[in-house]
């Protein structure tokens, strides 16, 4: 079974409730962090590094001597990535998205591929998890092949169940790392911002046609627009985090909530049921 | 010789336009002949992304062997410079105000870069 916890909103708790949510199974887990650009569920699942490897796309090279200055290649490329100038290309490759164009019609085939850092990708234990994080490195703007590696993770796991921690937004990051979810569950806090951009997640969800449900975090913090949102659309509440002070300040401290406040270690062992009753009823009624 | 010079209109009277990649047009001013033409850049200002590299090859396609812009980012410079040509900072109203002070040889060059990608 493989979840995805994600928001429109930045902020709204997806890491809060997938960390908590990885801490109250028993069993092996697989958790992947892909919210690359600030990873950080790391701060809570304090796992000893099993390995860490880089994350790399295919960017253009281009052998001279082989090189006419046809411009061929800055013809096709539909990123400004290569300036032909003086007969020679000028590759920039920040802007490259790895489509691999100039390579393949360069008429004097005197363009390779080669591997150009993006970012890396570390695996930690941690009692019954193993925890996947995905890093951009800074000044990088392509997240999504740093997701995909991370991703690869989930593809030949032990584990019986993924948790995704998803980056916030409703962009190519997010859709790539919810895309293949079993079940997205959407964080939300009761507030303007969280319910407008809640309703944005909906949409890309719905759009995508994965089953999900709403996790209201801070419950009773701002009014009932989002309680009467959910109830309009037919969308599950599947848990309320209470708006608690206490649970702010554990989470500040970097510990985990269902630990220090074992009160709430039933909310969530309650929303691994929940969860786990809607993925394995045919027919969601939300998509 | 031929300059380009940044602009967001088609004459010398319209405004000059600080930005290099994502300036409306160049105005292409030949000191020969004391004539222009106009260059539409409207493409690179709505690119998602390479509007420097992009508008850099038009004005290097232009024949133009030198640029009087606001400020130039790190990918339009690399182009700019590879290409051989000059760069110039004007702090100016119009496109011919800016002419005019490149004649008089009031223009400080640009040597590299002074501004970050996507400065606005």
């Amino acid at each position: 079974m493989r979840i995805a916890i994600a928001s429109g909103k930045g902020g709204t708790g997806k890491t809060f409730v997938t960390v908590n949510l990885a801490r109250s199974f028993g069993n092996p887990l697989l958790v992947l962090d892909c919210d690359v650009e600030e990873p950080n569920s790391n701060l809570f699942i304090h796992g000893d590094l099993i390995s860490e490897r880089r994350s790399t796309v295919l960017v253009p090279r281009v052998d001279e001597s082989l090189c006419e200055g046809s411009k061929v290649c800055s013809e096709v490329c539909e990123f400004n990535a290569i300036a032909v100038i003086g007969g020679k290309p000028l590759i920039f490759e920040d802007l490259c998205h790895s489509c691999g164009a100039c390579a393949m019609f360069c008429p004097n085939g005197a363009i390779g591929e080669i591997e150009h850092k993006i970012g890396k990708v570390t695996v930690r234990t941690s009692d019954n998890i193993r925890l996947v994080e995905g890093m951009l490195d800074v000044g990088k703007a392509l997240a999504v092949p740093v997701i995909r590696d991370v991703k690869h993770f989930a593809d030949d796991a032990k584990e019986e169940h993924v948790l995704i921690d998803s980056p916030p937004g409703t962009s190519c990051p997010m859709v790539w790392t919810v895309g293949d979810a079993d079940l997205v569950i959407l964080v939300a806090e009761p507030t303007s911002f969280g319910l407008h951009d809640l309703e944005l997640a909906v949409e890309t969800v719905r759009e995508i046609g994965i089953q999900f449900g709403v996790v209201i975090n801070k419950d009773g913090l701002g009014d009932d627009r989002l309680e009467r949102y959910c109830e309009k659309e037919g969308i599950e509440i599947l848990a309320r985090i209470p708006h608690d002070r206490r649970i702010a300040e554990v989470y500040a401290k970097g510990e985990q909530v269902i630990d220090v406040l074992p009160q709430y270690h039933e909310l969530f062992t309650n929303l691994w049921n929940t969860i786990t009753r809607k993925v394995h009823t045919v027919g969601g009624s939300d998509v | 010789m031929k300059i380009a010079c940044t602009a967001s209109g088609d004459t010398l009277e319209a405004p000059f336009d600080n930005r290099f990649g994502r300036a409306e047009k160049f105005i292409i001013y030949d000191t020969e002949s004391n004539t222009y033409t106009v260059l539409d850049n409207s493409q690179n200002l709505q690119a998602a992304q390479g509007a420097g590299v992009q508008s850099a090859q038009h004005v290097v396609a232009s024949g133009a062997t030198a640029i009087i812009t606001g400020h130039l980012g790190p990918k339009a410079a690399r182009v700019i410079f590879a290409a051989g040509i000059d760069a110039y900072h004007a702090d100016a109203q119009t496109v011919g105000e800016a002419l005019a002070m490149f004649k008089s040889k009031a223009l400080k060059p640009l040597r590299d870069a002074d501004v970050e990608g996507h400065w606005v």
